[in-house]
């Protein structure tokens, strides 16, 4: 009820009367040696805290995976808007008017801005080719397989960016608190922030204390990037010893937090002509920015979704993380998959077209049975019935029925063309291979003294639910009142490191560990995992009679399900403990005076394990379609030297109420034996399937290739005219 | 330079000493410490702002507070009355409306006005009434439903819970 008072507190709630304001001075450069730092001589600087790279205690880099992005720009900058001064000062508004008049001189270097272009000499910044990981996937012999294949089509597919559009812009409040930095801020992912922050300060993790305050959104976009802010406000507090906050505008966090990696995808694929696929030859290309931050992990979950969810024989996936002069392109949900899925999903038809087959039955002939391997050679053998869930799909929209309808209001209405689309895909839960073990994620159940508990994790609420699903599994394995159950605030110095809020791994990994916590509690208090309820409560309360006694702490740390497998080195075995399946249909209506394109219906049909909240999971699937459709359709980049130019809501859209259909969600459910209840995770699903199936659509609506998102009406406009000019000559 | 105003908001009086070119989000959040009006944008283009002006929906962050003078504002911490929760906020709860919760404030304000003139408002009309407030988590469609209810409840004087038959 918080958020519906307006009592919740997002960290510019915080009160600020004795605070500084924080700013931050940026390169205007995409690339070069920074030669000057000018201060405009009409402010009187004494006023202000100046923060440069000289005054990093530690390490001058934002750790993630690897020690390469500076936290402030030392001497040389590699893309435009990257952070080179930190201001503070007691008014908000003179420190952002201050910030524009400090002026960075930089000698310009070529920068590299086309990821798909191969680098000249002179741009190479990152090892011989620019190239930030390169992960190859093989099974079978490929090129004998496409020699061999009776009709083999290719296919090249491109991806926009997507900005995360969270209506709470990032930010950071910093405070010495004795011998403790305090932080809190909007973050998905506590212990990453204090992971960067111990070589930048050169600061013990029991000297720093990261604690998450409300946060209005995420949705990947504060996985890695809170680490760079809440590293700019403990600098600035340092330095000053008074309490800062770094608050992002709108223009400041568009233009430089992190985006959706940009993607070309090419596919080579040989089938018979009954439809069976023979060969699946992938190419994957992502623009990775600046830095390495997260890319090489996005290109991981990319490549292993690239397939899809199709049995087939001989399979090769090439995918490349390229370095560009653009500002670091980091984690969104769906984290590779949507890329991948757009172009593997868009060939389907257009495979299916060349076979003159329906799309949906392509689909049903190659669509992955219980025992059969996907491209990792991981054998699925889950119970899941794939087939159930595109049935169910279609018949919601009634396919073969609606498609010939359409066909026939086509023919009759010039300027209004319908499509109806299909996308059918997978999405692996939890992180990569042994992700999950290298995390070691653990969670903490405490007894408090009324007889209830406290679940401590580091898991954090951004709106997907956490806070209810962790008091939901808890009060239900332990017997009891939700009431008595309690979710600590993620605080590094009082939960353990249950891993980030990231890979749909929150709900089937870490509630999973809250119910072996409260497994574990309840052999402490001297109970069999029968007892429940009042026997619990009760219990919990002699525990606490005692005078003197100490707290009693339940706790669970992650073990490998003894089924995963997973080879690093080749790429292959069992990518994920368990994936989430899905067929999604759009249908579209295109106007032809303006080239806009309208979802008139969207039907979403998911296998994902149990089902542990309908209301929480039909609103996760339901806000990820809406993102599907605004990447698909709306949300497009003016970029220059790498930058984002357009960074306002007005020239950057995301779709409105006005914007989209009643989006229909349906479930089905095999429980997942390694997941709380059964669950199996499902943030970042609805991502992957509304771009090809809109774009399918728009295919079957028009007859233009579709090839690219998003399908602006610009885009649209050019490629229909195209098409019109082919079949004139 | 400040200047004094008097405002009214949520039926509580206020002489408060503003900047002059303060916004009235700004007086809201900064001097009248009522922060469950959000800025989003600060341009006018979210809608996390919005508040109720006399009966209207207005985006507080591009409002000069001068303009507030003499006029009854409500904000979200105002919806609730006395005995309690909103049919609003009722219905928003039971649905799964509010998922971060940064928008909400602004879309309860705008779902509001509309509800207090036309609680039969029909999916359309919400549609237009809150195309100016952006939400990233829902998609809108429980927005919908939970604004549908509370037009309900309030047309017909029943809780929403018993509406939809939940216990």
């Amino acid at each position: 009820m918080a958020k519906l008072t307006g009592r919740e507190l997002y960290v510019d709630d915080l009160p600020s009367a004795d605070h500084l304001w924080g700013a931050t001075v940026r390169s205007p450069s995409p690339r070069g040696r920074i030669t000057a730092v000018e201060f405009d001589p009409s402010i009187d600087w004494s006023e202000f805290v100046i923060v440069t790279a000289d005054d990093i205690p530690g390490r001058n880099a934002v750790f993630l995976m690897e020690y390469d992005q500076p936290a402030l720009a030392d001497g040389y900058v590699r893309h435009v808007h990257e952070p080179v001064v930190l201001l503070a000062h007691p008014s908000r508004d003179i420190v952002r008017r201050a910030a524009a008049l400090v002026t960075v001189r930089v000698e310009l270097e070529a920068p590299v801005l086309d990821f798909c272009a191969v680098p000249e000499a002179g741009g190479i910044q990152h090892g011989t080719d620019n190239v930030l990981k390169h992960i190859l996937i093989e099974k079978g012999d490929i090129e004998a397989a496409l020699a061999a294949a009776p009709i083999v089509v290719e296919g090249e597919y491109f991806t926009g960016s997507q900005e995360h559009v969270y209506l709470e812009t990032q930010g950071m409040r910093a405070h010495v608190d004795g011998d403790v930095l305090v932080i809190q801020g909007s973050m998905q992912c506590p212990y990453y922030v204090v992971k960067a922050l111990v070589p930048l300060l050169d600061r013990d993790e029991a000297g720093i204390r990261v604690i998450q305050t409300a946060t209005g959104g995420g949705f990947g976009g504060k996985e890695e990037y809170p680490s760079m802010i809440a590293a700019h406000a403990a600098l600035l507090s340092l330095k000053s010893g008074r309490p800062v906050k770094l608050i992002y505008d709108r223009w400041e966090d568009l233009a430089v937090t992190t985006k959706r990696h940009p993607s070309r995808v090419r596919h080579r694929t040989g089938v018979d002509s009954d439809g069976r696929l023979l060969a699946q030859d992938i190419e994957i290309v992502l623009d990775g920015g600046a830095y390495v931050t997260l890319s090489p992990v996005v290109l991981s979950r990319a490549v292993i979704h690239a397939g899809g969810p199709y049995a087939c024989d001989a399979v090769r996936i090439d995918g490349r993380a390229m370095l560009t002069n653009s500002a670091p392109f980091g984690a969104f949900r769906g984290f590779g998959a949507p890329q991948a899925f757009f172009g593997l999903e868009r060939h389907m038809d257009v495979v299916a077209a060349r076979l003159a087959m329906d799309p949906a039955a392509f689909r049903r002939v190659n669509l992955i049975r219980d025992g059969q391997q996907t491209g990792t050679s991981q054998t699925i053998s889950d119970g899941a019935d794939r087939l159930e869930v595109l049935d169910t799909a279609l018949a919601a929209c009634r396919w073969g029925t609606r498609r010939e309808q359409i066909r026939r209001h086509n023919e009759s209405h010039p300027l209004a063309k319908r499509g109806l689309g299909l996308a059918v895909f997978h999405h692996g839960a939890g992180f990569t291979g042994n992700g999950e073990v290298m995390l070691q994620s653990v969670v903490h159940v405490a007894a408090t003294p009324r007889g209830g508990v406290e679940v401590r994790a580091a898991s954090v609420e951004m709106g997907q639910g956490t806070t209810t699903i962790f008091t939901q599994l808890a009060a239900e394995r332990l017997g009891l009142d939700p009431d008595t159950v309690e979710v600590a605030q993620p605080d590094t110095h009082r939960v353990p490191d249950s891993g980030p809020s990231v890979a749909s791994r929150t709900a089937m990994v870490v509630g999973y560990l809250v119910e072996q916590a409260c497994d574990d509690l309840r052999r402490r208090l001297g109970l069999t995992d029968a007892a429940r309820g009042d026997a619990v409560a009760e219990a919990i309360r002699t525990w606490y009679a005692a005078p003197g006694q100490e707290e009693l702490v339940g706790e669970a740390t992650y073990l490998q399900p003894s089924h995963v497998e997973w080879d690093e080195e080749t790429y292959r075995g069992d990518a994920y403990g368990a994936f989430a399946w899905a067929a999604y249909v759009a249908e579209v209506e295109v106007d032809l005076k303006t080239y806009s394109t309208r979802v008139t219906d969207f039907v979403a049909v998911q296998e994902i394990g149990r089902v542990l909240n309908q209301t929480l999971a039909t609103g996760q699937i339901q806000g990820g379609v809406a993102q599907g459709i605004g990447w698909a359709l709306l949300e497009d980049f003016s970029w220059r030297d790498g930058a984002m130019q357009n960074c306002q809501l007005t020239n950057y859209i995301i779709p409105t109420s006005d914007d989209l259909p009643p989006i229909r969600v349906e479930f089905l459910e095999t429980p997942y034996s390694h997941g709380a209840q059964g669950a199996k995770g499902i943030g970042e699903l609805p991502m992957d399937g509304p771009g090809p199936a809109i774009a399918n659509a728009v295919a079957h609506a028009l007859g233009v290739p579709a090839v690219a998102i998003p399908l602006t009406p610009e885009r649209l406009m050019a490629e229909h005219d195209g098409l019109a000019a082919r079949e004139a000559s | 330079m400040k200047q004094i105003l008097e405002l009214r908001v949520n039926g509580d009086r206020h002489e408060v000493g503003v900047p002059t070119h303060f916004t009235l989000l700004e007086t809201l959040r900064y001097v009248l410490g009522l922060t469950g009006s959000k800025q989003g944008c600060d341009k006018g283009d979210c809608g996390a702002c919005t508040v109720i002006v006399d009966g209207e929906a207005v985006l507080s962050c591009i409002m000069p507070v001068q303009e507030a003078e003499g006029r009854e504002v409500r904000t979200v911490e105002g919806i609730a009355g006395r005995r309690g929760a909103h049919p609003l906020q009722k219905a928003f709860d039971l649905t799964g409306a509010a998922q971060c919760g940064f928008c909400t404030p602004g879309i309860l304000c705008s779902a509001l006005a509309l509800l207090e003139v036309n609680p039969q408002a029909d999916r359309d009309e919400i549609a237009r009434a809150l195309s100016g407030n952006l939400c990233r988590c829902t998609g809108y469609t429980k927005i919908f439903e939970a604004v549908l209810l509370a037009g309900q409840a309030m047309s017909s004087g029943r809780e929403p819970a018993e509406i939809i038959g939940e216990p």
